[in-house]
């Protein structure tokens, strides 16, 4: 295979130990020129140790890391640690002064006086935290800190910037405002960087590349579309979000357009598959329509399903409806779609979807 | 009772006299007990670095063998350093038995395992995953461990003045490898031994009442830069 090489960092064929067991293990992972890749997946699946190897921190018991093309040996490789810059879900300032501690990274790299005084000047007014700069940095505010270890790591203008859930820690409205701020500065400057998070909103909203991490593993990496819409096997779609799936057989294959018998219907989905092939049919609820019986829809899409209301949930502004119809189908309503519907529990409904809605993941026998 | 009284007035007077035999022993007492002490920082520093952040077998073992070492009778200290440095001892060699480097060498092995002990505390006392920060931020392993010395400079401050507070106060192992010989090896503890047994409670409460504003003055000018820095 040959491929145009701008990456930064890959890693192949890499396992992570911890106290002898397997904590870690990556087929394939790169981190291209201005990539901003989230790394999810649940509490404790391997997330911080594959930014942890990234960052020259961890060394792996097995598989190879390139840098810029060049293969990392183990050790403590001071150069290419100081190329990365990492940034962690608490801020960890020294006790000193904010300045001091935007300045501290470029002091480790003995970078002259009053060029530290410029950038760490430059990245405090970036970071709209300029008016802080003699603070001392235990009198700041979670958000103010994390502002400020932001700019620590911004300033020493890393060839790729790795973060640990530097959102986590704060609340809402704070979190809201920084990433914000941040994702202006990410486009801004072309930023290539690898973030863990365990919000999905808060990878779609930074990442132009999603990898999924669980149980150790990393399962697939991608456009964030591909991760969400067409998940590579069940337990990624399960943590992506989604929460129909539908056991069935291929029937028939044409022109893109594949059918499958789910049992008492056949639901329709575009794709690639095989005749007789078993498949399992995904669907996201936010992708589903639903109609009250007696107004049957007149919409183009292609899979209409009949069945009852057995559960509403309330989720903020909005509402899953579990509907039963030989299998369970959730959607993803808002409040005002309940009440104008008047769904209830036991209330026969309809619901529709696009063909191209669904996607297929094989199936064993 | 007048006696006391007496004591303490003659005391004012040897202080302000600056009665020269009083002054030597005063400031042999300070350059010994500062000597032993600054070794045992320079040694004991890295050293308690190394149990605190490394990992290593038996790391435990001797975690809890300086945390004995932190109650070692001064007087246990000077028997050993004595059957070290007696003319048949394994150092009888170096002529140290009854010298004032014999004292420096017996200070240095009480305050010793009280600084390794203490840094190790306050240097457990940080965030553990700061040193991962100060790494992913460019850090060599020695700018990272001079930058988390920094952080935890008020409680190594601390391990500091409990190191001297440990040393200038001794008197067992000072007399027993120190001879208390005028002039040579007589230290503030060791010479108020001797004046009480000689019964002139006059110069032993003068040489008590320097020897205890002795030890205020160093621990208060510590304290004062330690709290100014704990303002900041």
């Amino acid at each position: 295979m040959t491929e145009i090489n701008n990456s930064i960092l890959e890693m192949r064929d890499l396992s992570c130990q911890r106290g002898g067991k397997e904590v870690l293990r990556v087929e394939q992972f790169s981190v291209n020129e201005g990539e901003t890749i989230a790394v999810i997946g649940p509490n404790g699946a391997g997330k911080s140790t594959l930014l942890l190897t990234l960052a020259q921190l961890l060394n792996p018991v097995c598989g190879e890391i390139r840098f810029r093309g060049e293969m990392i040996s183990n050790g403590d490789s001071l150069a290419l640690r100081r190329r990365i810059a990492l940034v962690l879900q608490d801020p960890l300032l020294i006790n000193a002064t904010v300045f001091d501690n935007v300045a501290l990274g470029l002091r480790f790299r003995r970078i002259a006086k009053k060029e530290v005084a410029n950038r760490v000047d430059q990245w405090l007014s970036r970071l709209g935290i300029a008016h802080l700069r003699d603070r001392r940095a235990n009198q700041l505010s979670g958000g103010e800190a994390q502002r400020v270890s932001l700019a620590r790591a911004l300033s020493l203008e890393p060839d790729v910037l790795l973060l640990d859930e530097p959102f986590g820690a704060l609340d809402a409205p704070t979190r809201a405002r920084l990433l914000e701020d941040f994702q202006a500065l990410i486009s801004e400057l072309a930023l290539t960087m690898v973030f863990v998070t365990h919000d999905l909103d808060e990878a779609l909203f930074l990442g132009n590349q999603v990898a999924v991490i669980l149980n150790g593993e990393l399962r697939q990496q991608g456009p964030p579309d591909d991760i969400f819409t067409a998940p590579l096997d069940l337990d990624v779609a399960a943590f992506v979000g989604v929460e129909t799936v539908i056991p069935g057989r291929v029937i028939d294959v044409k022109d893109g357009h594949v059918t499958v018998d789910v049992g008492e219907i056949q639901l329709e989905a575009i794709g690639e598959a095989k005749l007789e092939q078993p498949v399992y049919m995904c669907l996201r609820p936010e992708d589903l329509t639903l109609w009250r019986r007696d107004e049957l829809p007149t919409s183009s899409a292609r899979n209409l399903i009949r069945g009852k209301v057995t559960r509403l949930m309330t989720q903020g502004p909005l509402v899953r409806v579990v509907i039963e119809c030989g299998f369970s189908v959730v959607a993803l309503v808002t409040r005002t779609s309940v009440q104008d519907m008047d769904l209830v529990e036991g209330r026969e409904i309809a619901a529709t979807f696009k063909a191209s809605a669904v996607h297929m993941i094989p199936r064993a026998e | 009772m007048d006696w006391i009284w007496d004591g303490l007035k003659q005391a004012l007077q040897l202080l302000l006299s600056g009665d020269r035999d009083v002054l030597g022993i005063t400031l042999l007492s300070l350059q010994v007990s500062s000597i032993a002490t600054l070794l045992s920082l320079i040694l004991g520093l890295p050293l308690g670095t190394l149990l605190a952040l490394g990992q290593f077998r038996g790391r435990n073992f001797w975690l809890s063998m300086l945390n004995t070492g932190m109650a070692l009778p001064p007087v246990v200290v000077g028997l050993v350093v004595s059957i070290f440095l007696w003319r048949n001892g394994p150092l009888g060699g170096l002529g140290w038995m009854y010298t004032a480097t014999a004292i420096v060498l017996a200070q240095f092995i009480i305050s010793f395992p009280v600084i390794v002990s203490l840094t190790v505390t306050s240097l457990q006392q940080l965030d553990p995953r700061l040193q991962t920060q100060l790494l992913g931020l460019g850090a060599s392993r020695w700018q990272m461990v001079r930058t988390l010395w920094l952080e935890a400079r008020l409680p190594l401050f601390a391990a500091l003045i409990a190191g001297f507070g440990s040393v200038i106060s001794e008197v067992g192992a000072s007399m027993m490898v120190g001879g208390n010989l005028r002039g040579q090896t007589r230290v503030l503890t060791t010479a108020i031994v001797l004046e009480n047994s000689r019964g002139d409670f006059a110069l032993a409460i003068a040489l008590s009442v320097i020897l205890l504003g002795l030890a205020y003055l160093i621990t208060l000018s510590l304290t004062w830069i330690q709290q100014k820095d704990a303002k900041n």
